[in-house]
């Protein structure tokens, strides 16, 4: 009886029907589903389509494997830039009162809500042979656009906002006085840096630097426009995987997409075990 | 007395941090926007409007903004509610699911790109189950809704997430104490409060669907006046050393998406005045 009793509210007041609850996990898993997880399995799906052996002697082509290599030497040369220049805007926004303190953030952002192909197309403009600049840099033998200089700013682009974002808000919750601390005993400011500042936001600048790479080597709409697409020279893992595309080489385009997939998902998996083993020294949590 | 333009302070640093910050905001974003910017004023507000009064060219703008903001909107609804789910229930699979929704900002556009297209295209596995019932995705104004879901999807859910995380759950005991049904509770008690942070990844998905390129030109089928995007306009645009009509096109984009992004947080100020914490 005491049962029946209890049952006369078959929820508690503070949650959903347990049919509207089904119903809404049923929309996640099926959005998710239909929308991320099945694309993900037909890239590896359509690569391994002729058997592993075709999938990795198409990896192996020289076409392809300038294309990883373009690609590393991208993301190895604008990752560290970023890094660095994350690095220093939180400490200037964070360790410094100053006025026009949310026009520097807004700027630093702003690259956010530019789309990748008006930021290729601003370099283009500002660096293109028929732009005075740019036409100076290639009388000097230094051609930015359709070449790797391009191809490292659009990526720098694109991606500006990433390590700035994450260390930003870890930074301000952790105050300055640490570091003042530090200043008072005599450390110079490098030493400071090294020692104090930098283990507390490790982890955060390993997640933002984590993000940025994978945005760095997966950039397509930005590079597109200032890569020329040259086979073999400019052409980078992404441009190469729209070429192949559109060349009907179904099998070399999934093997490459497939390669880039894989890394997607390595991203993803250390950025999940980063947010359950440090998630107090990360701002992914704060942000709003 | 004014105040100075950087207060004094023991810190180090100084020179080199903003040495730094500046000069690469000025080489990377500020002076290639600053060009784009130049080529619009040497046009002069008559070649503006004169490279972008073309049919073709509204038609691109109309297309890319009104999927984005069609693709926003339902990113607003389904985040919200996904958010939700991973916030408040528990079931087997949930850290999957939890993971996953961070994928579209984890895998290249290009991939996402060729990927939806296998698969919703007439012969793709999902795109043959809709044509049975006559129905085209890929190639069609749908393929493109779809795409721009798809890169707008993490935006909604992550902003909302951790709101849902930090609402007292007093407040919904209390609501239900004093007599409100829980339909009433989520609409009138907690939407007010996930509001703000909805509206934020509401702007983040759809300046994101705006300027949206290598997921979409695959499956769009880029038939001009019909499924051809702005960006791709511009692409085109300066495949044919037309920089000017390029020029205009981006400009016209960026000013339409500061404005919109401005109206959201017109929005985001007035909702949060209205429940009080700001």
């Amino acid at each position: 009886m005491s049962d029946t009793a209890l049952n006369i509210r078959p929820h508690a007041a503070t949650t959903e029907a347990p049919l509207a609850r089904a119903l809404l996990i049923a929309l996640a898993i099926g959005t998710l589903g239909l929308f991320v997880l099945a694309p993900l399995a037909v890239v590896f799906a359509e690569a391994l389509s002729k058997g592993l052996g075709a999938a990795l002697r198409s990896l192996a082509a020289p076409e392809a494997r300038s294309a990883i290599r373009l690609t590393l030497l991208t993301a190895g040369i604008a990752v560290p830039l970023n890094a660095a220049f994350g690095i220093a805007a939180a400490w200037a926004i964070t360790k410094f009162d100053f006025r026009g303190k949310a026009l520097l953030i807004t700027l630093i952002d702003l690259p956010f809500s530019v789309s990748p192909v008006v930021a290729g197309l601003c370099l283009v403009l500002l660096f293109g042979a028929n732009s005075t600049l740019g036409g100076w840099l290639v009388a000097q033998g230094m051609p930015v656009i359709f070449a790797l200089p391009g191809i490292v700013l659009a990526t720098l682009f694109v991606t500006f906002p990433f390590v700035a974002r994450e260390l930003i808000p870890v930074m301000i919750e952790q105050g300055r006085t640490e570091e003042e601390a530090a200043l008072t005993l005599g450390a110079g400011g490098w030493r400071t840096f090294l020692s104090v500042t930098l283990p507390n936001i490790r982890w955060a600048l390993l997640y933002g630097v984590l993000l940025a790479n994978a945005r760095a080597m997966g950039e397509f709409g930005a590079v597109a426009v200032v890569s020329g697409k040259i086979r073999g020279q400019t052409a980078t893992m992404p441009i190469t995987i729209e070429m192949l595309y559109n060349e009907y080489l179904s099998v070399a385009a999934f093997s490459l997409a497939a390669l880039l997939s894989a890394l997607a998902l390595v991203t993803l998996i250390l950025k999940t075990l980063l947010e359950r083993a440090h998630s107090g020294a990360l701002a992914a949590g704060h942000r709003s | 007395m004014a105040r100075p333009l950087i207060q004094s302070s023991p810190m180090p640093g100084l020179g080199l941090s903003f040495g730094i910050t500046l000069a690469m905001l000025s080489v990377i974003v500020l002076a290639p926007i600053g060009a784009l910017v130049a080529q619009g004023a040497t046009l002069g507000p008559e070649g503006l409007w004169a490279a972008i009064d073309r049919p073709r060219v509204w038609a691109a703008l109309w297309l890319s903004f009104r999927l984005a903001a069609l693709a926003a909107g339902c990113n607003l609804v389904l985040g919200t509610a996904l958010a939700w789910v991973l916030a408040r229930y528990d079931f087997p699979g949930r850290r999957l699911v939890d993971a996953a929704v961070d994928l579209p900002f984890a895998l290249p556009t290009a991939v996402a790109g060729i990927a939806l297209t296998a698969l919703y295209a007439p012969n793709g596995v999902l795109g043959g189950l809709a044509r049975e019932i006559g129905w085209k995705i890929a190639y069609t104004e749908w393929g493109i809704f779809l795409a721009l879901l798809f890169v707008g999807l993490p935006f909604v859910a992550r902003s909302v997430q951790p709101v849902i995380h930090e609402i007292d759950r007093e407040v919904e005991e209390a609501s239900a104490t004093l007599g409100a049904t829980r339909l009433t509770t989520l609409t009138r008690v907690i939407w007010p409060m996930l509001m703000p942070a909805a509206l934020t990844g509401f702007a983040l998905a759809l300046a994101r669907a705006v300027g949206e390129y290598g997921s979409v030109i695959f499956i769009a089928g880029n038939i001009p006046m019909r499924t051809e995007i702005a960006p791709l306009l511009i692409v085109i645009e300066l495949e044919e050393f037309d920089y000017d009509g390029a020029a205009a096109i981006g400009l016209a984009m960026l000013t339409i998406s500061f404005a919109l992004l401005f109206a959201i947080n017109l929005l985001q100020i007035w909702s949060r005045l209205r429940i009080g914490h700001v």
